[in-house]
């Protein structure tokens, strides 16, 4: 009982610790990098919990694409963030007044939050007895939540497609095969026969 | 008798709680640097995350993890879409400032 109540409080406070340092860090680089143990933290906590196919999901995407993503961006662009860091200060009361009023809210919520007794009656889907994590949201996922599952696929292309379509750009100066120039070549355009004479060249 | 070994579903969503708040903590605080903003963005999603994740797994319901995958997937694909402007706009400007975006005078 003591062991996944210690592992807890580790997970959740070097959560909470890797997220505050995300968004105080000085260098942006180092904000990605708590980002990845923020998540790899979150992840655990899901394991603890036991639901471990979002937290490998978790992982995969998030570690993997996500963070990576920010890491490229990060790394390729030219800032000076010393420079954007100047409203630091100036910024921290309103976000401290802000903060403070939505943790008074969500406390009072949490606090105030209980069972209600009928909930169990009205569950979408129970999950399933001696059926693993995996294969009990496969089950759910590909038969009841089938469509959205697919339109979640679309959003995915259509986000594919709208990060290649900005980013694209056609650079001047660079010579590129154009394969329809070469195929609509016509010999007579390009190909002389001169008749030379011996010894006087051409 | 609950003690403090007694990890429940106020514990997550306690924890999930600090990190929403962290995330729009992160908002206000670099107001300027929109790559930050946008991991904050994540911060919340991933709070979001682990409300859906832990009321799932107390209440026995399994459709809070579906919806949970869902959000992993719109969040990805937000960020990609958001680092994609970025990048456009830091070619065209030189600059990711957030005042600087006043293009369209909204």
């Amino acid at each position: 009982m003591i062991l996944p109540a210690l592992a807890f409080y580790l997970f959740a406070a070097v959560l909470v610790l890797a997220g505050m340092l995300v968004i105080t860090a000085r260098n942006p680089v180092h904000s990605v990098l708590f980002l990845i143990l923020a998540f790899f933290n979150a992840a655990g906590l899901f394991v603890l919990i036991g639901a471990e196919f979002v937290a490998m999901i978790l992982v995969i995407v998030y570690v993997g694409a996500v963070a990576v993503l920010f890491l490229f961006v990060v790394m390729m662009l030219d800032i000076n963030f010393q420079e954007l860091r100047k409203g630091f200060l100036r910024y921290l009361p309103a976000g401290l007044a802000v903060g403070a009023a939505l943790l008074a809210e969500l406390g009072l919520v949490i606090s105030g939050w209980v069972y209600a007794g009928p909930a169990d009656s009205v569950r979408a889907a129970p999950t399933p007895e001696s059926v693993a994590n995996a294969q009990a949201l496969g089950d759910l996922l590909y038969t009841q939540y089938a469509y959205i599952f697919e339109a979640s696929g679309l959003v995915l292309l259509v986000a594919m497609i709208g990060a290649i379509v900005l980013t694209l750009r056609s650079r001047k100066g660079t010579r590129r095969q154009v394969i329809a120039d070469q195929v609509s070549r016509r010999r007579e355009d390009v190909v002389a026969v001169v008749k030379v004479r011996t010894g006087e060249g051409v | 008798m609950e003690t403090v070994m007694d990890i429940g579903l106020g514990h997550y969503l306690s924890v999930a709680a600090i990190l929403f708040i962290l995330g729009v903590f992160g908002i206000f605080l670099n107001r300027r640097n929109v790559i930050i903003i946008l991991m904050s963005v994540e911060l919340i999603l991933l709070a979001v995350n682990i409300n859906l994740v832990a009321f799932s797994v107390f209440l026995h319901d399994l459709v809070g993890q579906v919806f949970a995958l869902f959000i992993l997937t719109v969040a990805a694909a937000e960020a990609a879409i958001g680092l994609a402007i970025l990048v456009i706009y830091f070619r065209n400007r030189g600059s990711i400032a957030v005042e600087d975006i006043n293009l369209m005078k909204g």
